[in-house]
């Protein structure tokens, strides 16, 4: 039994039928690709696990608990963190005070008024914060405002903030999209060390095919909104319909 | 970027508020009527920076939970009490429950529509307090205290004349004058109340501008969407935010109601609040200081400018021959008197084109030119030496 099971999730907008009767098994401990073309439905198949968007139909259950219905902070707590394709950081804000928060969302929950009380003292969740910062290898850019990031520093930086959540379940979203070579190495390297360490879920979407074979453990093929291939690196490699997806070979 | 010490500002803070009879009087400002507004605005201004300075929610409204807060001071002032406590506890309460029911609805919704929620309930208040409420707030007349009101905490009135507010006997319109190198200088009571409690708020601000609190209302402010997928729950933050700076306002509602027992439904129209919206920007909103500034300016402009009438600015322009002098009148007469919010305006205008951030911004930036000059001439000191 999967940590995430989503069965028979469909979605419209309007006329477009971007989510056909998807299903997907998530094994805990693994890293799950999805890959497909541009506008197949992976970011809209992530918003309908994160409370964003709700599906018309269909059931998301993670760790045999159910998703659809909860609100996104609830979905978070569970332990549901995300990474998105366009960073979502708190641009007015300090490198460090960005990844306090998540600290604090991970050791308070969702509310506390906790409105005497300084963030100076609180050591607990400075050093976490900084330890988070150093394992993303951002520890010199600590105070610096999260808005004069780079792109890929913004990456790293919602990386960090998703992590230091400790979450069960991580979605990435093209993690690595807009980085130049070597900072997708290091963010290669630095989910699988994560993979290794702490053993956290992860489904990752992303184009660049070298990232997805050093990662993924299980590849599953979006196109047009349906599932059309499923299964271990290897076997998607070479698989047809995702040849034919991917170079846009039509079908007459 | 300039580090700021809390205890230094706190200090300079407390030092300035304490001596403002003192400070202000070379300005014409140094009677107590003006300085308890300044200081009772300022209180205003600083809650509601707490909601718009942190969490970026534009509230119309405010004006309304000020009116609450007079309402009720003065109705403790009827049935139990001159001593202000009572009013004042009251007024807290009231106003952040008031502040807690109309959050809990326009906190639905943010960004204009907020903003015009707030506004919409605010007028309704208005409205309420003018006409339909009539029995509770005295409709049109406004809410007075009368000889025959119960005040059955204090000892029986036989004196003919209504009764002042104070604290423990200690009575509000008290005034210590004295002359000091020509200037008369009017220490009094109210002023020293409502500058203990500013100070004692001002603190409780900084404090939670500190806090992991504060910082979850700055997320908000930047960006709710990530906030709420990191797990917090933004509503029960916001609303928190709006019921403690909805508590200020009514706080200052019952400091204007103690240094003068009444309270009218125009305190609860939506100029007022506007003013209030004004005030923080032109000072400097999410700023600590800036305010307090705010409202100190707007306050005075108010007192000073809607004073000069036709016949000061004709003494004024004396020294101008007649068809001059004339014509100065004509042309500054709009700007002052009754048209002292046009000058507000403009100078408003200027200030949040030229330095959005308000006062404390140019504060600021004259402070970096200043440290910039002392570490130029530091460097040029050094070089030759080398
Ligand atoms: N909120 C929305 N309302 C209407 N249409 C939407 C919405 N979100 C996505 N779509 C449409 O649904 C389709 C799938 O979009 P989605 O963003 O999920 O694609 P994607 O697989 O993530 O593509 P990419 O690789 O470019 O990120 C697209 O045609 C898109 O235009
Ligand atoms: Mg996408």
């Amino acid at each position: 039994m999967g940590i995430l099971e989503v069965q028979n999730v469909n979605k419209h907008f309007g006329g477009l039928h971007a989510l056909n009767n998807v299903n997907l098994d998530v094994k805990k401990g693994s890293v799950h690709a999805i890959i497909g073309p541009n506008g197949a439905g992976k970011s809209t198949f992530l918003n309908c696990l994160i409370g964003k968007l709700a599906p018309d139909t269909g059931s998301v259950m993670f760790q045999g608990k159910p998703v659809l219905g909860q609100k996104p902070h609830q979905i978070n707590q569970m332990g549901i963190s995300r990474v998105f394709q366009t960073p979502e950081i708190f641009t007015d804000l300090t490198v460090f005070e960005n990844v306090m928060i998540p600290c604090f969302a991970h050791r308070d929950g969702s509310f506390v008024l906790n409105a005497w009380k300084k963030v100076k003292g609180e050591t607990g969740i400075r050093e976490q914060a900084e330890q988070m910062l150093l394992d993303v290898n951002m520890q010199d850019k600590l105070h610096m405002n999260a808005a004069s990031l780079s792109r890929g520093d913004k990456r790293r930086l919602e990386l960090a903030m998703c992590l230091a959540q400790d979450p069960k379940l991580l979605l990435l979203d093209e993690p690595t999209a807009g980085m130049a070579r070597a900072d997708t190495n290091a963010t290669i390297d630095l989910l699988k060390h994560i993979s290794e360490t702490r053993g956290i879920t992860k489904v990752i979407i992303e184009h660049d095919m070298h990232v997805v074979f050093s990662l993924a453990d299980t590849i599953s093929v979006l196109a047009q909104g349906a599932i059309i291939a499923e299964g271990l690196p290897e076997d998607i490699k070479g698989h047809p319909k995702v040849r034919e997806a991917y170079l846009g070979e039509a079908e007459v | 970027m300039l580090k700021y010490n809390d205890k230094l500002l706190m200090l300079v803070f407390t030092i300035l508020v304490l001596t403002g009879p003192i400070i202000l009087a070379p300005f014409g400002a140094g009677y107590p009527d003006l300085l308890q507004r300044f200081v009772i605005f300022g209180i205003l201004a600083v809650g509601y920076n707490i909601l718009f300075g942190l969490t970026g929610y534009l509230s119309f409204g405010h004006a309304a939970f000020l009116g609450v807060g007079s309402y009720s001071t003065v109705w403790m002032f009827k049935l139990l009490t001159m001593n202000i406590i009572p009013g004042i506890i009251l007024a807290i309460i009231m106003s952040g429950l008031f502040a807690l029911l109309i959050g809990f609805i326009t906190l639905r919704r943010s960004g204009i529509y907020f903003s015009i929620l707030t506004l919409a309930f605010a007028q309704m208040s208005y409205s309420l307090a003018y006409s339909v409420l009539t029995p509770i707030t005295n409709g049109e007349t406004g809410l007075q205290i009368r000889l025959a009101d119960a005040r059955i905490l204090d000892a029986k009135n036989d004196s003919g004349s209504l009764p002042s507010t104070n604290l423990f006997g200690l009575e509000m319109n008290d005034t210590w004058r004295t002359t000091f190198m020509g200037m008369d200088l009017q220490f009094n009571v109210g002023f020293y109340v409502s500058a203990f409690i500013l100070i004692a708020v001002f603190y409780l601000s900084i404090r939670i501008f500190r806090s992991p609190f504060g910082l979850m209302l700055r997320a908000v402010k930047t960006n709710q969407n990530r906030l709420m997928y990191t797990g917090i729950n933004t509503k029960p933050y916001t609303l928190a935010a709006f019921v403690i700076s909805g508590m200020y306002a009514g706080l200052a509602g019952a400091l204007l109601a103690s240094m003068d027992p009444l309270a009218g439904a125009e305190r609860m129209q939506w100029t007022e609040s506007g003013s209030i919206v004004l005030m923080v920007i032109l000072g400097g909103a999410s700023t600590l200081l800036g305010p307090v500034l705010g409202a100190g300016v707007i306050k005075y402009f108010e007192a000073i400018f809607s004073r000069i009438n036709d016949n000061v600015l004709h003494e004024w322009f004396d020294i101008l021959p007649g068809f001059l002098e004339t014509f100065m009148v004509w042309i500054v007469h709009p700007f002052v008197g009754k048209g002292w919010s046009l000058t507000l305006g403009a100078v408003f205008m200027i200030i949040v084109i030229f330095l959005p951030g308000g006062l404390m911004e140019g504060a600021n930036r004259i402070g970096k030119r200043f440290v910039k000059l002392k570490r130029g001439s530091a460097d040029n000191a050094k070089t030759p030496a080398e």
